[in-house]
């Protein structure tokens, strides 16, 4: 028998440009996960950021324990019991771990902070998400995405919550620490808590979900009890196609020499020891946990951040050094998705035009000037050629959705002639549908004979899209898998191999 | 497009309302001898304000334009005066001096990574300094040496004047048009992602900071000219002005969107109501406040446009 309703949704509806939400009624129940899917611009972050009085609905109403509920701001929900961790996480960089956890609500002692009850409380909220062994007075912006993805969950849980909202909360997470927040939803879980846990991902979902709320363009399409639909069922009802990625055919061992070849790539702590090779024609996965260097190997090899040691051999010629910044490496023919296409990837206010050209603009130029019919025709070509969907090329990019970004941000390179493309978490934040395509790209641009190399925290996606798979740890290369040796555990293992006391050598 | 037409158009409204209201207050104002004064006004911070556009357009500040105007305008005095060479070597010399400043301060910003706030304002004092040690601290009278380049021709429009609607032509064609334009745009509105687009943002940078010492040099000569003398004081508090006329102009302080037509427009406006006010009777110090209030509701009103344009909807 269900559990009563614990925060009820009636009818709700939000209109900015375009409708974002019409007539959706939801509601969470008390001791149990109530999945949230569907595609980028679904309407889920605004679902989400409603229930959590973040932004006012224009129609319908909310039932808190069967009291009318109309929170005012993210503050008031709070002290209602609402909580909500946001996926663009609102840190204030310069506080302190504990200032941050207990951001609003710091103990105080006539009007001074009771620094030693902060500390306490705080310490107290970041172990119970596994942060433990982080000091509380370390300043935030000390901490990398994983970290204070799981600051932000223990910010929201510092306070006792009756419902707690998750927005896509393993964006950033590796394996390791996602599995952190899972027992803790767990335990929210059986403690009575209701949770609505908005993700892309139907892995997670389909192992913590009681219940799935499918979303699309606005409308509640579904609601399944957990079991009766498949991951392929509920794919469907998002984007209203089959939209499924074909796993890779598997191809012959790579011979002869590769285009690239890395030699014990070493940066302080995070590089130890890295090397591989890389081949025309294959996609290579690069996976390991957080801190295990994937990011680091990408930008060491695009020239963006200097190493201590290393070399690299590139179509078969020994380089004097590494690459020492960007230009430099693009003009050996290396291309980079950056993890984050916000902060390192997109100008935002500017078109997506100028967004698409800016890599071969110079190619577009006569005598310094910019030929705007070259470049109007070379932008549609890019944008038609990997399915932008937009208005108006003229449009902001920044008003895109999240796929569609990253997609502006693949697309850069591919009006440039490179060897080699460096992707790090090339799908972070994008719907299936818009990862399926992304990932059909990479494909087509390995079958012309490029050599693109993937760094994801998701161990699936690598599966699903390499052919081999390099996985770090600590800072070395654990192991290589082939194709026909992919195994989710053997992986995981080796990712793990640094942390469990191992010297980490293949 | 439209929207910039837009931009222009309310500029223009604005500029057009203020000559009316002040035509209506005062009885001369709508004369030619003001037009007159206001247009041998603007040159010297038109050429400036060209190149302060590119410099907030990177998101960088140059506070030295006024020192490296007055640096520039006694280096020309002397070249002329004490040293006796010829107008085009004292010319060339005070235009050097304005590079030599500029590309001090992009060398400084750029490739030892310093606030651009921090380094122009050492220069704006360095400037200064120099100015008055080249001059010691002497006004040089030249006289017809140079009085004739702000001197009016048959059309109305002087040698200066030229110049400097040229300057701003020019520099609204590399802005708009060219590839280096479109570079400084993208490097003001996120430089990381343009450097890890394989695009060196740094000398492009650099060559912003010495065009403007540069302008600032030629704006030197203008100014020298209208006064028919080299004043080492000359171009103080002209860096805020700019500023000031470059902000009106919507150009934002925080980098990447800019335009040099509308910083012209902008000049113009802050050329107008000072002109106007100083007519209606207003002494220095209500001028300078009612200056201050304008330049603060210009962005005022630049702030809330762009937020109704720019929202993001889910």
């Amino acid at each position: 028998m269900p559990a009563p309703a614990l925060l009820q949704a009636e009818r709700l509806a939000k209109t900015y440009a375009t409708p974002a939400l019409v007539d959706v009624s939801v509601d969470l129940r008390a001791g149990e996960v109530h999945a949230l899917v569907g595609e980028n611009g679904a309407g889920k972050s605004t679902l989400a950021r409603i229930l959590a009085g973040l932004t006012t609905p224009d129609a319908g109403r909310m039932l808190l324990a069967g009291d009318p509920y109309a929170p005012s701001g993210k503050a008031e929900a709070g002290r209602q019991g609402v909580a909500i961790v946001l996926q663009e996480l609102n840190l204030v960089e310069s506080l302190t771990v504990a200032e941050q956890v207990l951001f609003g609500a710091w103990p105080s002692r006539l009007g001074f902070v009771d620094r030693r009850a902060l500390r306490e409380q705080a310490q107290a909220a970041l172990d119970r998400v596994g942060l433990a062994g982080i000091d509380p007075e370390r300043p935030v912006r000390s901490l990398g995405v994983g970290q204070r993805q799981m600051l932000a969950v223990a910010a929201a849980l510092a306070r006792p919550c009756r419902a707690l909202i998750l927005d896509e909360p393993t964006a950033a997470l590796s394996e390791h620490e996602a599995e952190r927040l899972f027992a803790e939803i767990e335990r929210l879980k059986a403690e009575g808590a209701a949770i609505l846990y908005v993700s892309h991902r139907l892995e997670e979902i389909r192992r913590l979900a009681d219940r799935v709320t499918v979303l699309r363009d606005g409308r509640v399409v579904a609601t399944r009890q957990r079991g009766e639909a498949t991951s392929a069922e509920i794919v469907q009802l998002m984007v209203g196609r089959d939209a499924g990625s074909q796993p890779r055919d598997a191809r012959p061992a790579p011979s002869g020499e590769p285009v690239l070849r890395v030699h014990g790539l070493r940066r302080g702590r995070v590089l130890r020891d890295v090397s591989f090779g890389l081949w025309r024609g294959e996609i290579l996965g690069l996976a390991g946990l957080m801190g295990s260097g994937r990011t680091e190997t990408l930008r060491a090899l695009f020239g963006a951040d200097r190493v201590e040691g290393g070399e690299i051999e590139l179509r078969g010629r020994r380089l004097p050094r590494l690459f020492r910044s960007p230009p430099q490496a693009v003009a050996h023919g290396i291309a980079l998705v950056t993890e984050n296409r916000k902060d390192e990837g997109l100008l935002l206010p500017l078109s997506i035009r100028a967004n698409l050209t800016l890599a071969r603009l110079k190619d577009l130029c006569r005598r310094g000037f910019v030929r705007p019919e070259a470049e109007r025709v070379a932008a549609r070509a890019l944008a038609s050629r990997l399915g932008v969907k937009c208005a108006s090329l003229e449009q902001p990019v920044g008003q895109l959705s999240g796929g569609n970004q990253q997609k502006v941000v693949l697309g850069r390179w591919l009006g440039r002639d490179f060897d080699v493309l460096l992707c790090d978490e090339p799908t972070r934040g994008v719907d299936v549908a818009a990862r399926a395509e992304i990932h059909e790209h990479l494909r087509e641009l390995a079958g012309a004979g490029k050599a693109v190399l993937v760094a994801s925290s998701e161990i699936e996606e690598l599966r699903a899209l390499c052919d081999r798979i390099v996985v770090l740890s600590g800072g070395s290369v654990a192991a290589t898998f082939a194709r026909d040796r992919f195994d989710r555990d053997a992986i995981l293992l080796a990712a793990l191999r640094h942390h469990a006391g191992g010297r980490g050598a293949a | 497009m439209s929207e910039a037409w837009r931009d222009y158009l309310g500029l223009g409204v604005a500029l057009g309302a203020l000559v009316l209201a002040f035509g209506a207050l005062t009885d001369h104002f709508l004369s030619r001898a003001t037009f007159a004064v206001i247009a041998s006004q603007v040159p010297a911070a038109i050429l400036v304000a060209v190149g302060l556009t590119f410099v907030l357009i990177l998101a960088g500040i140059d506070l030295s334009v006024g020192s490296v105007l007055g640096l520039a305008g006694a280096v020309l005095g002397a070249a002329l005066g004490p040293l006796g060479l010829s107008l085009p070597m004292g010319l060339a010399a005070a235009l050097l001096a304005g590079l030599l400043c500029g590309a001090m301060n992009g060398a400084l910003s750029v490739y030892v990574r310093l606030p651009s706030f921090i380094v122009t304002l050492g220069m704006m004092e360095i400037a200064r300094g120099a100015a008055y040690i080249v001059s010691r601290s002497q006004t040089a009278y030249l006289g017809a040496r140079v009085e004739w380049i702000a001197e009016t021709t048959a059309l109305g429009l002087s040698p200066a004047t030229l110049v400097a609607l040229a300057a701003a032509a020019l520099g609204q064609l590399v802005l708009s048009r060219t590839l280096f334009g479109r570079y400084v745009v993208a490097i003001g509105t996120n430089e990381e992602a343009v450097r890890l687009s394989g695009i060196d943002p740094r000398p492009i940078k650099w060559i912003v900071f010495a065009a403007s010492g540069l302008l600032a040099g030629l704006a030197a000569v203008v100014h020298t000219a209208r006064l028919a003398s080299a004043d080492p004081n000359a171009g103080s508090g002209l860096e805020l002005q700019a500023i000031a006329a470059v902000v009106i102009g919507g150009t934002s302080l925080m980098g990447g969107r800019g335009s040099v037509v509308r910083s012209l427009l902008g000049v113009v406006i802050i050329a107008v109501l000072g002109t106007g006010l100083a007519q209606m009777g207003a002494a220095e110090p209500v001028k300078r406040l009612i200056t201050g209030c304008v330049i603060v509701a210009a962005v005022v009103i630049d702030r809330y446009r762009n937020q109704g344009q720019g929202r993001e909807g889910q």
